[in-house]
């Protein structure tokens, strides 16, 4: 019977197309919508799994997200070093100062200062020049994205290209002058600001200045030395705020969840998806059983149960499920490809996958529950009348 | 009345009732209904429309269930048997043949007519040979690949007949088999039903009121208002 439910579904090309775009569209939206969410997040927190190396981040006790700088005295550094279990703990600093373009226009970049020693916080991938070129006077390295776009040189002529920053080239920030030292690839930000790079202490002389200007302490635990305990220590003796990693990165995320209108205006996208997608798979699915009602009503008649049509309708039901759902998620994933090296924010996981595969199966379940409420009322009678 | 129980009784109905209950209004469409169709016989039931004749063959056929009164298929009584018997009991027994031919529009015609036997478990493969064997019995073996859509209406009955036919049932139900076609095409649909449809192990009951077709009847009964008014043993002349 189960080919014959295949054939029956197939059979009526115009429905079954229509099922599979309803159900496409709503797989699509399920799992684009969310990628992009998910892009967004993670650019949120990029600056933290940028940085590998530290094991804790110390900083201010108010700070609610990694953007929410509350700068502590430079002497911090050296009460969290105090500290047993602490292999090293290296100062950075991290801001938002003016880049005076050639135009005469401002950009706002997000100025990153490493500790002049051990460069420890460098970006991870260096696509022209090396790190230890931060060591040279008034050096600094900008990433790829910045250097191409929002710190690129105006074009020569009206309507032309951008010319991209290059090593070699002035930036004024501040009214000071920056040396560009090396071009560096980073996860977007999520302002998408450029981000520049140099030394803690060029970094303080671009900045304003100000009585405390240390943003965190990057620490890094000594082996075998529990981070959880080490947090709590840090915490109990100097008053600051200490997370792990993940913790730091999941502050982050729970303050954009809980502050800002991102995850309802997507959650909404998400939800007119499934609506839609679900009224249009679930009207066509009924109207298509409607349809055929006369031909569930016949094999009723021949002697098929209720039972086997209604595997017939399930089946029938996985099936142009399983189909909208894979074109869905297969267009989802050539639009993350298409736009990997746009601004875009996008990232496809494995739990998307799930998410939507839910909601496809729960609009199957819909389409077909509605569909088989009806077959199983269905009186075999019906086939004697004209 | 009461009928004598016979060995070459097919269908038996004794006193049968049915009542429908429209909301606003009851309406009798069967009243102590008495009839008995024996194997080896083509029965048809006439009468004028809403005479009760589609009522009476769907609580023969098993699809429907009377409000009072008796209908036994080959000794066995419809009404008592449980649901999953009674799928069986039609699945095994039964042969359909409608006037809307009601054959699957994306089933080939061979596909169509394995239905009954892959609701009865055969396996799809199976099936389908059988089902090309019996449409070269009524004329269509060269045609088991077309669509419903690519036959005439004389050729879906056909194919609709052989369908009726695949399982081998001892009962056949027929509802206006011939209303939607043509005189030639309906004689030639009677002509096929007559030659193998109808043998000793099998009856037919053929409800119609296409009065062209009566003389391929054995016996008539004669339908109004709800009662048999009329059995006529000898066929009336088309």
């Amino acid at each position: 019977m189960n080919y014959i439910a295949i054939k029956m579904l197939m059979g009526d090309t115009g429905k079954y197309i229509g099922i599979v775009i309803g159900l496409t569209f709503a797989s699509l939206i399920m799992t684009q919508q969310p990628a992009i969410f998910m892009g967004f997040i993670a650019r949120s927190y990029s600056f933290i799994t940028d940085l590998g190396l530290p094991d804790v981040w110390v900083m201010d006790s108010k700070v609610q997200f990694i953007d929410d700088i509350k700068p502590l005295q430079d002497t911090e550094l050296y009460r969290v070093r105090g500290i047993s279990g602490i292999e090293w703990a290296m100062p950075l600093y991290k801001g938002m100062l003016k880049a005076r373009m050639d135009d005469g226009t401002f950009q706002n970049c997000n100025v990153i200062g490493l500790d002049d020693t051990t460069l420890i916080g460098a970006p991870p991938i260096m696509l022209e020049g090396k790190v230890e070129d931060l060591r040279r006077s008034d050096s600094v390295i900008v990433d790829i994205d910045g250097a191409t776009e929002k710190l690129a040189r105006p074009p020569l002529v009206a309507g032309g290209a951008k010319i991209p920053l290059k090593i070699g080239d002035n930036l004024e920030l501040n009214d000071r002058r920056a040396i560009v030292v090396g071009i560096a690839k980073v996860t977007r930000t999520f302002q998408s600001q450029p981000v520049v790079y140099t030394t803690y202490s060029r970094a303080k002389s671009y900045a304003p200045r100000e009585r405390r200007q240390l943003s965190f302490v990057l620490v890094k635990a000594k082996a075998g030395q529990d981070l959880h305990e080490l947090t709590q220590r840090i915490t109990a003796n100097t008053g600051l705020a200490a997370y792990t990693r993940q913790e730091f990165m999941d502050l982050t995320f729970w303050y954009l969840m809980k502050n800002t209108g991102i995850p309802i205006n997507f959650g909404v996208s998400v939800l007119f998806g499934f609506i839609i997608g679900a009224a249009i798979a679930g009207q066509t699915f009924y109207n298509f059983t409607l349809d055929n009602i006369r031909q569930f009503g016949v094999l009723k008649a021949m002697g098929a149960s209720n039972g086997t049509l209604l595997r017939m309708i399930l089946l029938q039901a996985v099936f142009v499920g399983s189909i909208g759902y894979g074109i869905g998620v297969g267009l989802t994933a050539l639009f993350g490809f298409a736009m990997r090296h746009s601004i875009l924010a996008f990232q496809f996981s494995f739990q998307l996958l799930i998410f939507s595969g839910l909601g496809v199966s729960v609009i199957c379940v819909f389409a077909a529950l509605i569909s088989i409420v009806k077959v199983m009322r269905l009186e075999p009678a019906i086939v004697f009348k004209s | 009345m009461c009928l004598k129980v016979n060995m070459n009784v097919a269908v038996r109905c004794e006193n049968l009732t049915k009542t429908y209950d429209t909301g606003e209004q009851k309406v009798t469409a069967l009243n102590n209904v008495n009839l008995e169709i024996r194997l080896a016989e083509l029965m048809m039931l006439v009468g004028p429309s809403g005479c009760g004749k589609t009522t009476l063959i769907s609580i023969i056929a098993g699809i429907l269930n009377q409000d009072a009164g008796l209908c036994e298929l080959f000794g066995e009584n419809l009404l008592t048997m449980k649901s999953a018997d009674k799928l069986r009991f039609r699945a095994t027994k039964i042969g359909f043949v409608f006037q809307a031919f009601n054959l699957l529009p994306a089933l080939n015609a061979a596909e169509n007519v394995a239905v009954p036997l892959i609701i009865n478990g055969v396996k799809r493969e199976v099936a389908q040979r059988r089902a090309i064997d019996v449409l070269e019995r009524v004329g269509l073996g060269e045609r088991w690949k077309s669509l419903p859509a690519q036959l005439s209406g004389g050729q879906q009955q056909r194919v609709a007949i052989a369908r009726a036919l695949v399982h081998s049932p001892n009962l056949i139900v027929c509802d206006e088999p011939t209303s939607a076609l043509d005189h030639k095409s309906g004689h030639n649909v009677m002509n096929l039903l007559k030659e193998v449809a109808v043998d000793d192990n099998r009856a037919l009951v053929i409800v119609t009121h296409d009065a062209r077709i009566f003389s391929f009847a054995d016996r008539i009964a004669e339908m109004d208002d709800g009662h048999i008014i009329s059995i006529s043993d000898s066929p009336k002349t088309a």
